[in-house]
């Protein structure tokens, strides 16, 4: 009977453009939807529309000058895009132990600092587009304090271009751990004040709940990392299953959602944000003293006051600047924990001043194919807190 | 040589091309034509359960090496069970840019393909869907290859700069 | 509101109970305090826009806060962000179907000029596609930079003639049809 009804009605279906340029996206993607009245049967994602030609820019300049191109990746969290690339050229250079334990720490701080940025604006710019202004200004307002931490430290409030080869671009400002305490117990009220107005609130769980759900299993097969990886319940992080930096000596716990969908990734993001505080205090604690710069000057340029009054420094700096610092041949993937997942760098030398090969992997970019998996079967409108939580950063996935 | 290495060699035999460890990576290079065959076992192999196809890309050796092995497709995988890591590569040719596509072992290299299929022009057989990706369709060639010019500007409106 | 000095003295000579002014200046002075804007955010220069329009630097209070996600209900295009070959028939686009009189809004190095993309698939600056009325240059601008860009927009709204307008299409058209 009820299948005579539908023959009856009729079912055309309609085929609906969202994007490039939408309101409730973040980041430019075209999505084109196949729908049955408000159901969507099937979902193809366009995306390269912020292709900005990252890897032929690394291999057309020195080894140095890819790190303004790495901020750019994924902005929001632009130290952590940094630390990823040197670490790989530190690594490819063999000279990876030899980094001084204060930098280790800095960039620890840093990483978290920008990880804590990233989650305040995905989670901040997701309850906008669902409508939920107000909670939107709490976190604009506690990533512009983090913010002006990062801006203490190296200048900048959102590309921060601080990290180098074998050091950083400069040492912490004095007082910092103080300014560190004073914006976490503000941010504290602020993320309180989000997890009330949100968390248990009708209209939002009834938009992020069971939506844009993934199983365990796809998840794995679609190469999902980070905070929705974990969402759908598989405890991998790379900060625990291989510890880089400083994140073997300090203690935090990584959360782990169960159903894979909108809700557990909002959940996740929310408790790592207190993680990451977590971190940065006992960074803090246990910061060492010392130099900031690896001692090389063939790696590292030596002080101004040095270059203008040491021949031998001059030198150096001069060869550094044109000639780029000399990289061994070889190649190497080193992964990282970014704020949507595994960053690995995949850089490849072939001997000289100029990376041959200088491969990111894009987390987002594996989130995004996805979107069509997760989205069938579902409604109209469920595109949008599942777009907004596998957090679409155009410089990343389209690079 | 790493452990993982060996590993491939006993069950590959001369499949495997070649295979080095540098700075703790574990590389093997194996032929193309076994690509497939050696992928699954890869990822179905208690000891190797190489669930995740974390990333693939190619890089262009021109002018390094004989035109029969210009590009390398590299693909890196990683175990979630065993947590280890393993670089697998394939030689690809200049005059006959093809190799087989993996999407039928894992999904996420759907879009993996196809973005070298735009950056480096190299094609996927059996891929379902081989289209440019993040450029658009009227351009021509493939600006990640070291004879394309940085600078080759093709804009679909406005002057050339 | 006189415009000259004679016309002051004409408007003190009759007590102020009378405004002698043209209708160019009146339309202009209240054209430059409501803005619609149309962000049209494409990259890293978004995040910034995020905190202009943010509760501590507050776009409000130029008159420029409310965002018409319509590019028919808009009157200044905000470009915020890189814009790839790609992108620039979209871009095009939403210019055209912006009613008039409108104004351009490049936000960014990117946006002015390229940036530090000089490549094979970004613009070289909308200018190369569109008519700019105010550039901000910044890799991100800080948000005082965009605020100093407003004032400077809304400066040049205000002395606007209305001869200016209909600017008409922008002049490129795209060289293949999607």
């Amino acid at each position: 009977m009820e299948n005579r009804h539908q023959l009856d009605l009729n079912t055309e279906l309609m085929v609906l453009n969202m994007g490039p340029s939408h309101p409730a996206t973040h980041g430019t993607v075209r999505f084109f939807i196949k729908l049955d009245g408000e159901k969507i049967i099937h979902m193809e994602t366009e995306i390269g529309y912020l292709h900005r030609a990252f890897e032929k820019h690394c291999e057309d300049g020195t080894w140095s000058k890819a790190f303004p191109y790495t901020d750019r990746l994924n902005y929001n969290s632009a130290p952590q895009n940094n630390v990823a690339y040197a670490l790989a050229v530190e690594k490819l250079m063999g000279m990876a132990d030899k980094v001084p334990a204060r930098t280790v720490y800095i960039r620890t701080i840093m990483c978290e600092l920008s990880r804590m940025a990233d989650h305040y604006t995905n989670l901040g710019a997701a309850t906008l587009e669902l409508g939920a202004l107000t909670a939107f200004l709490y976190f604009v307002e506690a990533r512009e304090l983090t913010w002006d931490l990062i801006e203490s430290v190296c200048g900048a409030r959102l590309t921060s271009n601080y990290v180098r080869i074998g050091g950083l671009a400069s040492d912490l400002p004095e007082g910092f751990a103080g300014k560190v305490k004073e914006v976490f117990a503000k941010n504290r009220v602020f993320w309180d004040e989000f997890d009330k107005l949100l968390t248990k609130n009708r209209i939002f769980l009834d938009r992020m709940r069971d939506t844009g759900a993934i199983s365990r299993d796809d998840a794995i097969a679609y190469a999902f990392t980070g905070p929705c990886l974990r969402a759908a319940g598989v405890e991998y992080d790379v900060r625990k299953a291989s510890p880089y930096l400083a994140y073997g000596n300090v203690d935090f716990d990584i959360p782990v959602g169960t159903t894979g969908d909108n809700f557990d990734r909002y959940l996740v993001r929310m408790e790592e944000i207190r993680q990451s505080e977590r971190i940065i205090e006992q960074c803090l604690a246990q910061m060492p003293s010392g130099p900031i710069n690896i001692n090389d000057a063939a790696v590292r340029n030596p002080s101004k006051e040095e270059v203008k009054s040491n021949m031998a420094s001059m030198i150096f700096h001069f060869k550094n600047t044109i000639e780029g610092i000399q990289v061994p041949k070889g190649e190497v993937y080193v992964p990282t924990e970014g704020s949507n997942g595994e960053v690995g760098f995949y850089l490849v030398s072939q001997g000289g001043g100029k990376p041959w090969k200088c491969r990111v992997r894009p987390p987002c970019f594996a989130l995004t194919q996805a979107m069509g998996h997760m989205c069938k079967g579902s409604f109209l409108a469920d595109i949008i807190p599942t777009f907004d939580m596998i957090n679409l950063i155009g410089g990343e996935c389209d690079r | 040589m790493g452990r993982l290495i060996d590993l491939c060699k006993r069950k590959l035999g001369d499949t495997v091309l070649s295979a080095h460890e540098q700075h703790g990576d574990e590389t093997v290079v194996i032929r193309k034509d076994a690509l497939l065959t050696v992928l699954r076992w890869l990822r179905d192999d208690d000891a190797m359960k190489f669930d995740f196809m974390m990333d693939l890309t190619a890089v262009d050796y021109l002018g390094t090496r004989a035109r029969s092995e210009r590009f390398e497709v590299v693909y890196h995988l990683f175990s979630l069970k065993n947590n280890h890591r393993l670089r697998v590569k394939t030689l690809v040719a200049d005059d006959d840019p093809v190799t087989e596509s993996v999407v039928t072992v894992w999904v996420a290299a759907n879009w993996f393909e196809r973005e070298v299929w735009d950056m480096y022009g190299i094609i996927f057989k059996g891929h379902p869907n081989m289209k440019r990706i993040l450029l658009y369709e009227e351009f021509e060639g493939h600006p990640l290859r070291k004879d394309y010019n940085i600078r080759k500007r093709q804009p679909l409106i406005g002057p050339e700069n | 509101m006189g415009v000259t000095r004679e016309e002051r003295n004409i408007e003190a000579a009759l007590g102020d109970s009378v405004i002698l002014t043209q209708v160019d200046k009146v339309i202009g002075w209240g054209r430059k305090y409501s803005f619609f804007l149309y962000p049209f955010i494409t990259a890293c220069c978004g995040m910034e826009f995020m905190s202009v329009a943010g509760p501590r630097y507050d776009l409000d209070r130029f008159g420029a806060a409310l965002p018409r996600f319509s590019p028919r209900q808009a009157d200044l295009l905000f470009v915020v962000g890189t814009i790839s070959h790609k992108q620039a028939p979209i871009l095009n686009k939403v210019y055209n179907q912006m009613a008039e009189p409108k104004w351009v809004f490049a936000f960014g190095a990117c946006v002015c000029s390229g940036g530090m993309y000089n490549n094979y698939s970004t613009v070289q600056g909308i200018d190369t596609i569109l008519p700019v009325d105010v550039y901000v240059p910044g890799c991100p601008p800080r948000p005082e930079m965009v605020f100093d860009g407003l004032l400077k927009l809304q400066e040049l709204v205000a002395n606007e003639r209305s001869s200016k307008w209909p600017r008409g299409k922008s002049q490129y058209e795209p060289r293949v049809k999607r």
